[in-house]
């Protein structure tokens, strides 16, 4: 299979088919059906290469990113997605969120 | 110790006598009866944001409303002069809905040069006039332009459409917002159009979540866990107070103070922040506005300045951050205890992926913080409705929660008496 990141970030190319993910729907699905262990060790391996990533991005206007960059971006905000279960809830969902929900209906792209 | 000096009836409640100073009642949010008349006492006879200009992009740009509070659907159209009107979605032959996809219940958007009922094909141009009928001499002394759409009072200020769904306001729309909001103008709007767009559909009074959004007396305790521990136990010591309260006419006030994030210990703040610079109060680098604030903003003249939220009577509210960006909410009731909640998030687009991260961080914290907000309005609706407790005593922090039932009230009261002297509308 082909890689899906720039080859700078080739470590964390283990995470890049279950969490670059597009929209937020599918960050916020897949975070919901994730272990803490699953997001843990994302957020152990992304947190770490975040700098790094940012910097590389910079290279790039917003609107005109590759491919493997734009699968890049995606994981960062999987990161900042996993980020509220692994530093403030230990748990996937917000505690004592039972009954709400709140749909994201629109989005920038990127 | 007050932080903040209070105006000198030593209190924000009693510098604003009307609101006054006892335990209040939620029978407003409890009571199918008072909603029915709230419905015509508040939401006929106010002018209510629909949206802003930038989802108009062009003549022919058009989006569907539906306002259950109101028993209909609109239409807001940018028509082939420019012009933003707005229209009842009913067509006028035998009142099909005239603009739907699918789903006549869902809203729905585009761009069209023309609107045609999809029942028997009678066609309406984009100012509202009867184009079209199929088979027309098959009807009797028909004269198209007695058909036209129904048009509904409509008007834009600082880019936000308004419409009014009476025969005719009482007041012209600025009139309506009066000083304190139209002191926002100039504040560039127009230039803050990267838009995250959130919606929920909330089992709880719509005056529930305005009442969770107008003091945050609530944020230290309910939001706890959203900081490092160190942060949250001073927050949660401290308490809450907002260095700026107003109420002016319908409208309401809370102006905060401001931390920056990047002057704290580490300690203090959550390694993503450190990554993306940003936070719920947005991201740590501000965006070039590029213009003065307008006198309206930061009113205590806060440094650092949090926020100012504007609650625009009835239901809708401009939240304006410190860090440059700004959000609204609206608030739609479907019945006496449930309404739907829209929270939209407005930046100076992302020119860089490192600005458009930032952003992210915002916006998902803004949906961490909302569904803790949201899911405690199930829990105070179901057990307001037990009735047995019914009298809550407010402090000086929540002096804003007591002015909007007491506004409704107020409406409804005038819109009964009106009512009466006119014989029933």
């Amino acid at each position: 299979m082909s890689a899906m990141l720039p080859k700078e970030f080739a470590d964390l190319e283990p995470f890049a088919a279950a969490w670059c993910l597009p929209s937020e729907p599918q960050r916020f699905e897949k975070r919901l059906a994730s272990s803490m262990d699953e997001m843990q060790a994302f957020y152990d391996a992304v947190t770490p290469r975040a700098a790094a990533a940012l910097t590389y991005l910079d290279r790039y206007a917003l609107d005109d990113l590759p491919h493997e960059a734009l699968n890049l971006m995606h994981l960062l905000y999987s990161m900042i997605m996993v980020s509220f279960p692994v530093e403030c809830w230990h748990a996937p969902r917000v505690p004592d969120s039972g009954a709400a929900r709140i749909d994201l209906i629109a989005e920038p792209v990127p | 110790m007050a932080r903040w000096p209070k105006p000198p009836e030593g209190s924000w409640t009693r510098h604003y006598p009307g609101v006054g100073t006892d335990p209040i009642s939620y029978e407003d949010s409890i009571s199918p009866e008072f909603y029915e008349l709230e419905r015509k006492a508040v939401f006929e006879q106010a002018w209510l944001n629909v949206g802003r200009v930038e989802l108009l992009p062009r003549n022919g740009s058009y989006f569907t409303k539906e306002l259950q509070v109101a028993k209909t659907s609109i239409i807001v159209v940018r028509d082939m002069r420019g012009t933003i009107r707005a229209f009842h979605n009913v067509c006028r032959h035998r009142g099909n809905k005239l603009v739907w996809n699918d789903d006549p219940r869902r809203e729905t958007s585009g761009t069209c040069r023309q609107f045609t009922c999809k029942y028997h094909g009678w066609r309406y141009d984009l100012e509202g006039a009867l184009t079209f009928v199929q088979q027309e001499r098959e009807f009797f002394d028909l004269d198209k332009k007695d058909y036209g759409l129904v048009p509904v009072h409509c008007d834009v200020w600082e880019g936000f459409i308004f419409v009014h769904l009476s025969k005719q306001p009482r007041q012209p729309l600025r009139e309506f917002l009066g000083p304190m909001i139209t002191s926002l103008e100039g504040y560039p709007f127009d230039k803050l159009t990267e838009r995250f767009h959130y919606r929920s559909e909330v089992k709880a009074n719509w005056k529930l979540y305005m009442d969770a959004f107008q003091e945050f007396y609530h944020a230290p305790v309910l939001h706890a866990g959203q900081s490092p521990p160190t942060y949250a136990n001073a927050a949660r010591e401290a308490g809450f107070e907002a260095p700026h309260y107003r109420i002016e006419g319908p409208h309401r006030l809370i102006s905060t103070a401001g931390i920056r994030a990047w002057e704290l210990d580490a300690e203090l703040r959550k390694p993503i922040e450190e990554i993306c610079r940003s936070g719920l109060f947005g991201p740590w680098e501000q965006p070039d506005l590029g213009v003065a604030l307008p006198s309206g903003v930061n009113p205590a003249r806060c440094d650092p300045w949090g926020l100012d939220s504007f609650q625009l009577f009835p239901n809708f509210t401009i939240l304006i951050w410190g860090q440059g960006w700004y959000l609204t909410y609206h608030y739609w009731p479907t019945s006496y205890d449930s309404h739907v909640f829209e929270g939209t998030l407005y930046f100076v687009p992302a020119k860089t992926p490192r600005e458009r991260v930032a952003h992210e961080l915002a916006a998902v914290s803004f949906k961490e913080y909302g569904l803790q907000d949201a899911n405690t309005l199930e829990a105070t609706q179901s057990m307001l409705e037990s009735r047995v407790v019914e009298r809550f005593p407010l402090n000086d922090q929540e002096v804003l929660c007591r002015h909007l039932h007491e506004e409704t009230a107020k409406w409804v009261d005038e819109y009964r008496k009106s009512g009466v002297r006119a014989g029933l509308r």
